[in-house]
C-alpha cells in the first residue's frame, strides 16, 4: 500500500495542476465575457472624463436607470485609451470579452474587418431611431462606406483651437487667429517669459496622425489614393508636417519640451497651467473645468483654414468620436441591443454629453439649452461644414501607428535643433509607407 | 515547489525503502515477476513525480511556443485574428521580410537589432562591474554594513512599473528633477537637453536597465564570496598577497562558476526586458533606443500583423538559443582545460 501512495499523489498532483489551470482560464473567461445569465451585460467603456473614477461616477447613474427600465443589469469597465485597442483584439482573438464596447470611431474599418462586431442592419438601426436620426459625420465614421454600420455613434467632437483669453489680452490680441499666418504671428506675439504661443501633443502618436490628416487635407493631399493604397509621402503630406513641426523648428511657438508629450494630457494641462496660450483639441471643456477655467477664461474657435485659392480643401478637423459596438460573441446579445439603443436615447445622450463635453450623435437631444453654447455651437459648425471623417480603410490603425510614429521622430529632431527640409520629411514618410503590409 | 517534489524520489527512496522486500502476501507467485515489478516502479516512479512538473512545462512553455512558431508561417492579420484556422499560408514571406535587410522592415530590424546589442553589451558589463565592486567591498564586517546591502537590493525588490515610471518623471526635459540639477543647480547646459526622446535616450534606457539589475548581480556575486573559505584569505596573506592579488588570484576564480551563469542569465534578461523600456518610453521607442523587445511588439501588435511579429520572435529565440550555446561551450571547455 506505501508503495502506491506516491503514484497516487503524482497523478492527483497532475490532475490538480491541470484543474487549476483550467479552472483559472475558465474563471477569467466568465468575468471577462457577460457574467452568465440573461440578467446581465459586460460593458467596456472608454476614458472619456479626467480619470476612469470620474467615468464611473458619470456612468453608473445612467446605467442604474438602464436596469431599472429593463431588468438587465450592467457590469461595467473603464479601459484607458492605451490599452483599449489590445484589450479588444484579444477579446476579438479569443472570442471572450465583453457584450458591448466603445471604439474610436477612427478604427472604425479596421475593426470591421475582424469581424468581430455585430453589423447593425436596416431593421437594428431603425429600432434606434433610423439612419436620420443621426449626425451624418458621425455615421459616416462607423464603418467601411457600403457596409453596415458596427456600431452607433454615442459621442461626437471635432478638433478646435482653444485660446487663453487673458493671454491674448495682454498681448494686445483681440480675436483667435483666422488662417495660419495670423496663428504664427500671434504666436509670436504670446511666446515671451517662459510663456508659449502653441502647445502641441509631439510624441502622441494619434494626435499626430489626426493633425496630419487635417493638415494634408487643407494642403489638397490624401493618405491613400483611390485603390486604397498608401501614399503617405505625397508632397502635399510632407508640407503638411513640414507645417506642423516647424510650430517648432521654425516659427518657435511652441516649446521644444512639446516634442515630448505623449500621454495626451501634457500640452492641455499647459494650456490650463497658463504656460500656453492656444492648444488645439478635442472637446476639452470638460478637462478644463476640472482644472478651474472657465468659459470666461478660454475662447473656442475653428482652426484655421488654407486660403480658398490655394487649392486646398476647406477641412479643418477629422470627424471624431466614440462608437458603440455589441460583439459578435456577446452571451447576451439581445440585452447588448437594448442597452446600446439606451446609450443612443435622447435623455441618455443628454446627460453623458454634458458631463463630458461632447456633443449628442442625435439630433433631437440638441434642443437641451446646455447644448446652446458658443462652444458647442462652434463644435456643431465645424463638424456640419469643415470636418471631414479619417479614411475607413481597413489599415487605418497600421496608418496612425506608423506616421504618428514617423512624426514622434521628427518631432526630435525639430526640437534638438536638426534642419526639417522637405527630404528629411519625405525620407520618414516613405519609410512608413513602405511598412504599410496590407 | 515542482522542484520539491521532484528531489523527493530520492530521499524517498533511500530512507524507507519500502518496495524492497517482496509483498508480504502472494508468497507462492514467481518471486522473479515479483521483483520485475518491483524493479519497474523504482524506476518509474521518479518519471511519474516528475510528470506533474512536465505537464506544466508543456502548458506553460513548450505549446506557446510551437504556436508562435506555426503563428510565424501564416499571414495573420486583422482579417483572420477571429479564425486563425482561416488564414492563409505564407510559407517563409514572414521571415523574408524580416531579413530582408534592404527593405524598410528588415532595416528597421536589424538597426533594432544592433541597438540592443550594444545596450546589452554594456547594461551586462556595467551591472558586473558594480555587481563585483559592492560585493568585494562589502565583504569585510564594518557599521551599517546590512543597511546598505538592504538599501542596494532595493531597486531589484521594487516593482518595475513603480520605479522605471519614477525614472520617466525624473528624465522629463521640463519638469525632470536631472535637468533641475543639471541645467538650474549646476549649469552644465544652456539648453534643456532631452533625456527620453533623440540621442540621450540610449543612455538614458542604459541608466534605468543598470539601476534596475545590477542589484541582482551584486546579490549574487555576494552570495558566491560567501563560498569563499576564509582559510585562503588568511593563509594568502601569510605569504604576503596583497589585497589585489587575493582578489585575482583567489576571489575572481573561485567565483568562476557563479559568474558563468550569472553573465548568461544578465545577458538573456537584459536583452529581453521588455518592461524597462515599455514603461520609460510607451509603445513608440525613440529610434535611438529602440529595443528589440519593444521593436516586435510594434511590429505585431501595433500593426496589427501578427505573423511577421512572430517570425521576428521565433528569429530572436534562435539567435539567443545559438548565443548560449556558444557561451557554455566557450566558457566550460575553458574551465576544464584549467
Amino acid at each position: 500500500m506505501l508503495t502506491r501512495k506516491p503514484y497516487v499523489f503524482a497523478v492527483a498532483g497532475a490532475l490538480m495542476f491541470a484543474a487549476a489551470a483550467c479552472g483559472s482560464s475558465d474563471d477569467s473567461s466568465a468575468s471577462g465575457s457577460s457574467g452568465g445569465g440573461s440578467g446581465s451585460i459586460t460593458y467596456w467603456a472608454s476614458n472619456q472624463g479626467t480619470s476612469l473614477e470620474s467615468d464611473k461616477q458619470i456612468l453608473q447613474p445612467e446605467l442604474d436607470r438602464f436596469t431599472k427600465e429593463t431588468g438587465i443589469k450592467v457590469n461595467l469597465e473603464v479601459v484607458p485609451w492605451s490599452d483599449l485597442l489590445n484589450r479588444i483584439l484579444a477579446a476579438a482573438t479569443s472570442g471572450k470579452g465583453p457584450d458591448v464596447v466603445n471604439i474610436g470611431n477612427t478604427w472604425s474599418a479596421s475593426l470591421q474587418a475582424t469581424g468581430a462586431f455585430v453589423p447593425l442592419d436596416d431593421t437594428q438601426l431603425n429600432a434606434l431611431g433610423g439612419k436620420a436620426r443621426f449626425l451624418g459625420p458621425s455615421l459616416a465614421a462607423t464603418g467601411a462606406p457600403g457596409q453596415p454600420p458596427v456600431g452607433a455613434p454615442l459621442y461626437s467632437t471635432a478638433y478646435a483651437l482653444y485660446y487663453n483669453k487673458h493671454m491674448f489680452k495682454d498681448a494686445g490680441i483681440a480675436d483667435p487667429p483666422k488662417t495660419w499666418d495670423e496663428l504664427v504671428a500671434d504666436g509670436k506675439k504670446l511666446t515671451k517669459d517662459g510663456k508659449w504661443g502653441l502647445a502641441v501633443e509631439g510624441a502622441s502618436v494619434s494626435e499626430n496622425a489626426h493633425m496630419i490628416f487635417t493638415l494634408g487635407q487643407q494642403h489638397g493631399g490624401d493618405l491613400f489614393d483611390g485603390s486604397g493604397k498608401a501614399q503617405f509621402d505625397s508632397p502635399a503630406n510632407v508640407a503638411a508636417v513640414k507645417q506642423y513641426l516647424n510650430f517648432i523648428a521654425s516659427d518657435k511657438i511652441t516649446n521644444p519640451s512639446d516634442a515630448a508629450y505623449s500621454n495626451g494630457t501634457e500640452a492641455l494641462q499647459d494650456f490650463i497651467g497658463g504656460k500656453a496660450a492656444m492648444v488645439m483639441w478635442q472637446s476639452a471643456s470638460g478637462t478644463l473645468k476640472t482644472g478651474g477655467m472657465t468659459p470666461d477664461d478660454y475662447g473656442v474657435a475653428p482652426i484655421p483654414l488654407p486660403d480658398p485659392s490655394s487649392g486646398g480643401r476647406q477641412i479643418d478637423s477629422m470627424v471624431g468620436g466614440i462608437n458603440i459596438s455589441v460583439f459578435d460573441s456577446a452571451a447576451n446579445k439581445d440585452g447588448a441591443l437594448k442597452f446600446v439603443k439606451f446609450m443612443t436615447s435622447k435623455q441618455t445622450q443628454q446627460d453623458l454629453n454634458k458631463a463630458y463635453g461632447s456633443l449628442p450623435t442625435v439630433t433631437d437631444a440638441y434642443d437641451d439649452p446646455a447644448f446652446q453654447t458658443p462652444e458647442i455651437k462652434t463644435y456643431q459648425q465645424i463638424l456640419a461644414n469643415t470636418a471631414a471623417p479619417l479614411p475607413q480603410v481597413t489599415n487605418e490603425s497600421q496608418f496612425e501607428t506608423l506616421v504618428g510614429n514617423a512624426m514622434n521622430q521628427l518631432f526630435a529632431d525639430a526640437a534638438s535643433g536638426k534642419p526639417i527640409t522637405d527630404e528629411t520629411v519625405k525620407a520618414k514618410l516613405t519609410e512608413a509607407n513602405q511598412q504599410m503590409t496590407n | 515547489m515542482v522542484v520539491s517534489a521532484t528531489s523527493r524520489p530520492g530521499g524517498g527512496r533511500g530512507s524507507g525503502d519500502p518496495g524492497g522486500p517482496p509483498p508480504p502476501s502472494g508468497a507462492g507467485r514467481g518471486r522473479a515477476t515479483a521483483r520485475l515489478s518491483v524493479r519497474l516502479r523504482r524506476v518509474g516512479l521518479p518519471y511519474l513525480l516528475i510528470l506533474p512538473a512536465l505537464v506544466l512545462e508543456l502548458l506553460v512553455h513548450l505549446i506557446p511556443m510551437v504556436i508562435g512558431i506555426g503563428m510565424s508561417f501564416i499571414k495573420l492579420t486583422q482579417f483572420y485574428i477571429r479564425n486563425w484556422s482561416a488564414a492563409p499560408s505564407a510559407g517563409w514571406s514572414n521571415y523574408h521580410l524580416a531579413v530582408d535587410f534592404n527593405g524598410p522592415v528588415g532595416r528597421a530590424l536589424l538597426h533594432s537589432f544592433f541597438v540592443t546589442i550594444t545596450f546589452t553589451v554594456v547594461t551586462v558589463a556595467l551591472s558586473w562591474f558594480l555587481g563585483m565592486a559592492g560585493a568585494v567591498l562589502m565583504q569585510g564586517e564594518f557599521r551599517g554594513r546590512g543597511f546598505l546591502r538592504a538599501l542596494f537590493l532595493v531597486p531589484y525588490a521594487l516593482p518595475v512599473y513603480a520605479g522605471v515610471i519614477t525614472w520617466s518623471f525624473l528624465l522629463q526635459r521640463e519638469s525632470g528633477l536631472i535637468n533641475h540639477v543639471l541645467v538650474d543647480q549646476l549649469h552644465l547646459f544652456s539648453d534643456k537637453p532631452f533625456w527620453l526622446i533623440g540621442q540621450n535616450s540610449f543612455f538614458s534606457i542604459i541608466v534605468v536597465s543598470l539601476w534596475r539589475w545590477w542589484p541582482f548581480a551584486f546579490l549574487v556575486l555576494m552570495a558566491g564570496l560567501q563560498n569563499i573559505p576564509q582559510d585562503l584569505y588568511e593563509a594568502s596573506a601569510i605569504d604576503g598577497a596583497g589585497w589585489t592579488r587575493q582578489l585575482r588570484k583567489i576571489t575572481l576564480p573561485m567565483l568562476r562558476p557563479v559568474n558563468q551563469v550569472l553573465v548568461l542569465v544578465l545577458f538573456l534578461w537584459t536583452f529581453n526586458d521588455f518592461n524597462t523600456p515599455y514603461v520609460l518610453f510607451g509603445k513608440t521607442a525613440p529610434q535611438e533606443a529602440d529595443l528589440i523587445s519593444i521593436h516586435i511588439y510594434q511590429s505585431s501588435f501595433v500593426t496589427w500583423n501578427f505573423g511577421t511579429g512572430s517570425a521576428m520572435s521565433v528569429l530572436l529565440l534562435l539567435f539567443l538559443l545559438l548565443v548560449t550555446a556558444v557561451y557554455l561551450l566557450i566558457t566550460s571547455r575553458r574551465r576544464s582545460d584549467a
